[in-house]
């Protein structure tokens, strides 16, 4: 690109380079989680097929695409949910931290614990508002209340709801409103500051404003976390990831800087599904 | 328009939301492309009746920039275009912006046509520069409505190429005005104004390239602005490697 256009130039730079948008090598330390040839079958039926990825750093990653494109299955690959089913059979590596958290030597969890996942229904424990949040921690044989009551005020405030919260802290969680629950649960996951947070179309059951305050959330925490973000709602992926994957039928078609993938996809069934066109 | 790029969305309602826009900037398009026919025409022959016709319609200009900006507001708001659609209602929004400013200068030319009748007529090879400069103005204005309509970067390209002839145009009746004015002062007056349709006219070549680069933005997806003619020939007929 010519030097007189910076800003042309400049829309392509980050993870993907150049026009050609192949993904450029990042060092070591900027990637959180690199999947290599990644394939999932349910029984006989292949569900991910030779999925191959970097996920940087501190970034928000969105994965998009039509029901049944494997983002959710992929989405749970990260933290070996899938593991809980039984006709699941798992090809290829994902590696977090250079090792393969499909080694046999992994800890599961452990690994849950280091990436914590959001689901798309709040899912409190039927406990109070503290215990919820301290609920990590004691698993993991915390129970100094000084420490615990530190850990459950900055959890909270990080979820920015605190305010709301901080006199019924030992009221019922099932008592917060839909969105409160879902930052509480947010505040539950980041309680044992895990490294990745997966959240699984965490405001499909919200309404706007508590969707807004979620994206808002999303903007903050990725200044300290990994965050993966599958979501049906388009412009949400548009508003708060910077960079997004579009997955059809288990195959990643594009993966790409958000902002080039909503305005000039590479694949013509990506720009067919962004655009709400049959292909 | 190749309706096979906006078309074949699920929601049909969107699909002709989209051709009411494209065909409305088309409509535009022609409407300017005539008043700036008529403007110089008027300009040349001195026809103050299709002059004072050229001014009457500047507002239908102005009312369908108006009306194209508000259309494509809406889509914005409702349907939250991406991708092509996304750079179809951008390129829509600037093109007739540029069209617009085209038909005010066309308003600039038949204007001065209203002025010049109040004089004596001057003589006509005085004209003929500018009418051969004018032509190659409104073929490419056509032929740059016909690209975005079409949607074919390479053919913008080569409309984008026609301003050079334009520019040298130009510059020669500014050269030959000033050789007019140097042998006779009561000259002045009358190469004033053809220099300033001349100017007019050259800032509707400039006009027409924006609407080419806006074209080639549409399909290509690349900014083509402020880039070299080799660099945009380039976007445009793909021959950068790893471009669809």
């Amino acid at each position: 690109m010519s030097q007189r256009n910076p800003a042309a130039s400049s829309m392509s730079a980050g993870l993907f380079e150049g026009s050609t948008r192949t993904i450029r090598s990042l060092a070591d330390e900027d990637i959180a989680i690199s999947v290599e040839g990644l394939n999932l079958y349910y029984g006989d039926t292949q569900a991910l097929k030779n999925i191959t990825m970097q996920i940087p750093k501190q970034r928000v990653t969105a994965f998009i695409g039509p029901s049944g494109c494997g983002k959710s299955t992929l989405l749970r690959c990260f933290n070996r949910m899938n593991d809980l089913v039984d006709s699941c059979r798992i090809e290829g590596a994902i590696n977090l931290h250079g090792a393969n958290i499909y080694d046999r030597k992994t800890d599961v969890a452990e690994l849950r614990r280091q990436v914590g996942m959001v689901f798309q229904k709040p899912n409190p424990f039927p406990k109070t508002i503290y215990e919820n949040v301290a609920y990590g921690l004691r698993l993991q044989g915390v129970n100094n209340k000084r420490v615990l009551d530190e850990v459950v005020e900055r959890s909270i405030k990080a979820v920015g709801l605190w305010e709301e919260v901080k006199d019924r802290l030992q009221s019922n969680a099932f008592g917060l409103s839909g969105g409160q629950q879902q930052r509480l649960v947010i505040a539950r996951a980041i309680a044992i500051e895990p490294e990745v947070i997966l959240l699984d179309e965490p405001t499909s059951a919200l309404d706007p404003i508590s969707t807004a305050k979620i994206e808002e959330l999303i903007e903050e925490l990725k200044e300290k976390y990994t965050i993966l973000i599958v979501t049906h709602n388009m412009q949400q992926a548009a508003r708060v990831s910077d960079y997004t994957a579009y997955m059809y039928l288990g195959e990643m078609v594009e993966y790409a800087d958000t902002m080039h993938l909503f305005t000039n996809p590479a694949q013509k069934a990506t720009e067919d599904y962004i655009t709400g066109r049959y292909g | 328009m190749e309706s096979k790029r906006i078309g074949g969305h699920y929601s049909h309602r969107y699909d002709s939301e989209l051709e009411e826009v494209v065909n409305r900037v088309l409509a535009m398009g022609g409407l300017v492309e005539a008043q700036l026919t008529n403007a110089l025409r008027a300009f040349i022959e001195g026809d103050t009746q299709v002059a004072q016709e050229v001014t009457e319609n500047d507002a239908r200009v102005n009312s369908f920039e108006v009306s194209i900006d508000e259309r494509c507001v809406e889509i914005l708001a409702r349907r939250q275009p991406a991708a092509m659609d996304l750079r179809l209602i951008v390129a829509v929004i600037k093109t007739i912006t540029d069209l617009e400013r085209i038909g005010d200068l066309a308003g600039a030319i038949a204007r001065m046509a209203l002025r010049q009748a109040e004089g004596d007529r001057p003589r006509k090879q005085l004209f003929r520069d500018i009418e051969t400069m004018g032509n190659r103005v409104i073929t490419m204005l056509h032929d740059a409505l016909d690209a975005f309509a079409r949607m074919d970067p390479a053919a913008a390209v080569n409309v984008v190429r026609q301003d050079f002839a334009i520019d040298s145009d130009h510059e020669a009746i500014l050269r030959q005005n000033v050789t007019f004015m140097m042998e006779d002062s009561r000259n002045i007056g009358r190469m004033l104004d053809i220099t300033y349709a001349a100017r007019a006219l050259e800032r509707v070549g400039d006009h027409a390239r924006n609407m080419c680069e806006y074209t080639i933005y549409l399909v290509k997806g690349r900014d083509v602005r402020h880039i070299d003619l080799k660099e945009m020939e380039a976007i445009a007929t793909g021959t950068v490697p790893g471009e669809k």
